[in-house]
């Protein structure tokens, strides 16, 4: 059988998840020896047109972004987003909020007007995507059990649970207990609560739980007396494009 | 030759998108540039109305790569602004972090990105099959330096412990240990035997020369990277906070990211540019590796920053170990992040060497503690004008040496890769679409 041929792409992101790629230092021999990766910037000069599998990370921010995944959509058998920036447009969508004409004067100056762009976007508000790597950066253990499942032919999942599930269980301190604002109990699961552990609150990097219980989180910001306005814009730092909040609402 | 025209769309191995555009037109040299077609990033807008405390885990995102860089820079500055001291524990932590962090960096940069121009393989992945062992072993280092920043961050890729006023988490006693009788028994030994490869190599890198200003930060006590003054080989010793008239950024039509300048049209940042500062602070093992590779300053040779951050991997190798050992003499003791006294208006500067060279932010603060405004400027940035420049004056040194269209594209790419050039982080700005 030949090797799967997989290509890699990046749009708008900090390039991080192409980084945790390439530091699974002991994986990486045995990954080359199960695909063939016919296209990945970062890393390669080689740059292939013929893939099964895409792995997309960014998110899609200028019209030529929209081009692109258009184009790598029609050639892929299956498209994986990988990060925060893929899965749900991530920080690149704070400045969605805000007034354009403001980001654009704020760092063009007298410019402003030379240089258009559009929202930030997720991948999958332009295209279908297949799979997800949540995460910023994503976790490549997981992003290894992803791989597998698609090469083994099985179909990757991701917890559907919230951090705290996992904070819980690690027997971790809460973090409100200190005054903090986290957004573990909104955050989608599958990091292991890596920042709670490490006594950091949780920004939301994995997208929201689904079927989020807005008022329950509302309740808890409300029993530990925290800044509305603070909250609100912790609720934005990740997950722009997913949370509508009304300023009576919470203020 | 007389007409010439290069296009290298989407440089490879380098970190974010950049294209090489050379046109010769009758003898005449009448394009040599980098374009930078990276998408937007608008942080200094995104940064506005967050809290203090937030402003490093947004910064940090400016690039996976540089992230650590990022948030140190970032907490320094807020701390500047907002009056927030740190102990001596969180300074010798945060130099360990940027020490294994500039490991990381520079190990990734000379074997995976700019040893395979050396070993003329399109990248690392045939290397694993022809030198099987020199992969194995800088993936081993790799793997060490992140697992140095795994512990002291929280994690190598926008780290989760670092906050302003100190560490949300801190280090064992036994995990100190740990890394230090890896870095003795295994990145001593490794980066001995990478310099012995690179030593074996150097007649691969183009022998070009063109002086320019060389920028680092530079202290009295040791080769800078955590604190110091600007340093300039034209114009000496600058404060930080006088870094705009050092930066003097401006826009050029043809890249997304501001370019820079100070004394002369252009000036570098990197590993070279440290050194050309610096040199005279290097450890002993470093020293000797750097003038058996011929690295004295002043080192001209922009292709040389490459073996420029081999010499850096084995001084922060020694500087770690140093570190380590005070802090195991000292004892860990059990810190929590020091709070604002009180929130107050003010503005601070934050500034450290990151891998690719001098890194600054600027915030003003509210008196809640909220972003009024932000200024980050970039190592890319600063380099941008500086690899133009070599461009003019590495083609027509390619065409007197009687270089082919082929050697001289790969002459290009490698002067592009030299830089470690990390286009994410340098185009937080701009948004122009080229024709490609």
């Amino acid at each position: 059988m030949s090797k799967p041929k997989v290509a890699f792409f990046d749009f708008t992101s900090c390039e991080g998840c192409q980084l945790s790629k390439l530091n699974l230092e002991d994986d990486l021999l045995d990954i080359l020896e199960l695909v063939d990766i016919v296209n990945f910037r970062e890393a390669i000069s080689d740059r292939g047109e013929d893939y099964e599998i895409a792995f997309i990370e960014g998110s899609l921010s200028t019209p030529h972004c929209i081009e692109r995944i258009h184009k790598i959509r029609r050639q892929a058998k299956i498209l994986v987003a990988l990060g925060a920036c893929a899965h749900i447009g991530g920080i690149n969508a704070i400045r969605n909020k805000m007034d354009q004409d403001e980001v654009r004067e704020t760092v063009y100056g007298k410019d402003k007007y030379l240089f258009p762009s559009i929202k930030a976007q997720a991948v999958s508000d332009v295209v279908k995507v297949d799979y997800y790597v949540p995460g910023c950066p994503m976790d490549n253990q997981e992003f290894k059990k992803v791989l597998s499942a698609l090469l083994t032919g099985k179909i990757p999942e991701i917890p559907e649970y919230s951090v705290c599930v996992e904070c819980k269980a690690k027997e971790n301190e809460c973090l409100y207990d200190y005054g903090i604002a986290c957004m573990g109990p909104i955050t989608r699961a599958g990091c292991g609560a890596a920042c709670p552990s490490n006594g950091h609150y949780c920004y939301g990097c994995r997208g929201l739980v689904p079927d989020l219980n807005k008022n329950a989180a509302k309740d808890v910001m409300e029993k530990y007396k925290l800044s509305m306005s603070q909250i609100k814009k912790r609720f934005y730092m990740f997950n722009t494009n997913y949370v509508n909040m009304e300023e009576k609402e919470y203020e | 030759m007389n007409n010439l025209s290069i296009r290298v769309p989407y440089v490879t191995r380098v970190e974010g998108h950049g294209n090489i555009v050379v046109d010769l037109k009758e003898g005449k040299l009448v394009k040599s540039v980098l374009e930078i077609v990276e998408p937007p990033r608008y942080f200094e807008a995104m940064m506005k109305g967050y809290l203090y405390t937030d402003a490093a885990v947004i910064s940090s995102r400016i690039c996976g790569i540089c992230a650590v860089g990022h948030q140190m820079t970032s907490v320094k500055a807020t701390e500047a602004a907002l009056g927030i001291p740190v102990t001596e524990q969180t300074v010798l932590l945060r130099k360990l972090l940027v020490y294994g962090a500039t490991m990381q960096s520079h190990i990734l940069h000379i074997f995976f990105l700019a040893a395979p121009d050396l070993f003329n393989a399109p990248s690392v992945i045939p290397l694993a099959k022809t030198h099987p062992e020199t992969v194995k072993m800088a993936l081993r280092m790799k793997r060490l330096s992140n697992d140095i920043c795994d512990l002291i961050g929280g994690r190598t890729i926008h780290p989760n412990r670092v906050v302003p006023g100190g560490f949300t988490k801190l280090p064992t006693e036994k995990e100190l240990l740990w890394i230090k009788d890896k870095l003795e028994n295994q990145m001593v030994p490794n980066a001995k035997a990478s310099f012995e490869l690179l030593k074996s190599l150097a007649d691969k890198f183009p022998a070009f020369q063109r002086e320019t200003e060389y920028i680092g930060l530079k202290t009295d006590s040791e080769y800078a990277f955590y604190d110091g003054d600007i340093s300039s080989t034209d114009a000496g010793i600058i404060p930080v906070e006088k870094y705009r008239e050092v930066t003097n950024e401006f826009v050029v039509p043809h890249s997304t990211a501001k370019h820079a300048r100070h004394k002369r049209s252009s000036y570098a940042v990197g590993a070279l540019a440290r050194l050309n500062n610096n040199y005279d602070k290097l450890n002993p093992l470093a020293k000797e590796v750097a003038d058996a590779l011929g690295m004295k300053p002043i080192v001209k040779n922009p292709y040389l920053n490459t073996v420029a951050q081999l010499v850096e991997t084995i001084h922060v190798t020694e500087e770690s170990l140093k570190l380590i050992d005070k802090l195991l003499t000292d004892g860990i003791k059990a810190e929590k992040p020091i709070q604002p006294e009180k929130l107050r208006e003010g503005t601070g500067v934050g500034c450290t060497e990151v891998p690719r060279g001098i890194l600054f932010h600027e915030y003003t603060y509210d008196n809640r503690g909220q972003i009024v405004k932000a200024n980050c400027i970039i190592p890319t940035n600063q380099n941008a004008q500086n690899i133009d420049d070599d461009m003019k004056e590495l083609v027509p040194w390619m065409i007197d040496n009687g270089m082919n269209k082929e050697q001289m594209t790969l002459a290009l790419e490698m002067l592009v890769r030299a830089y470690d050039p990390c286009i994410s982080c340098s185009v937080h700005f701009l948004d122009v679409e080229f024709k490609e």
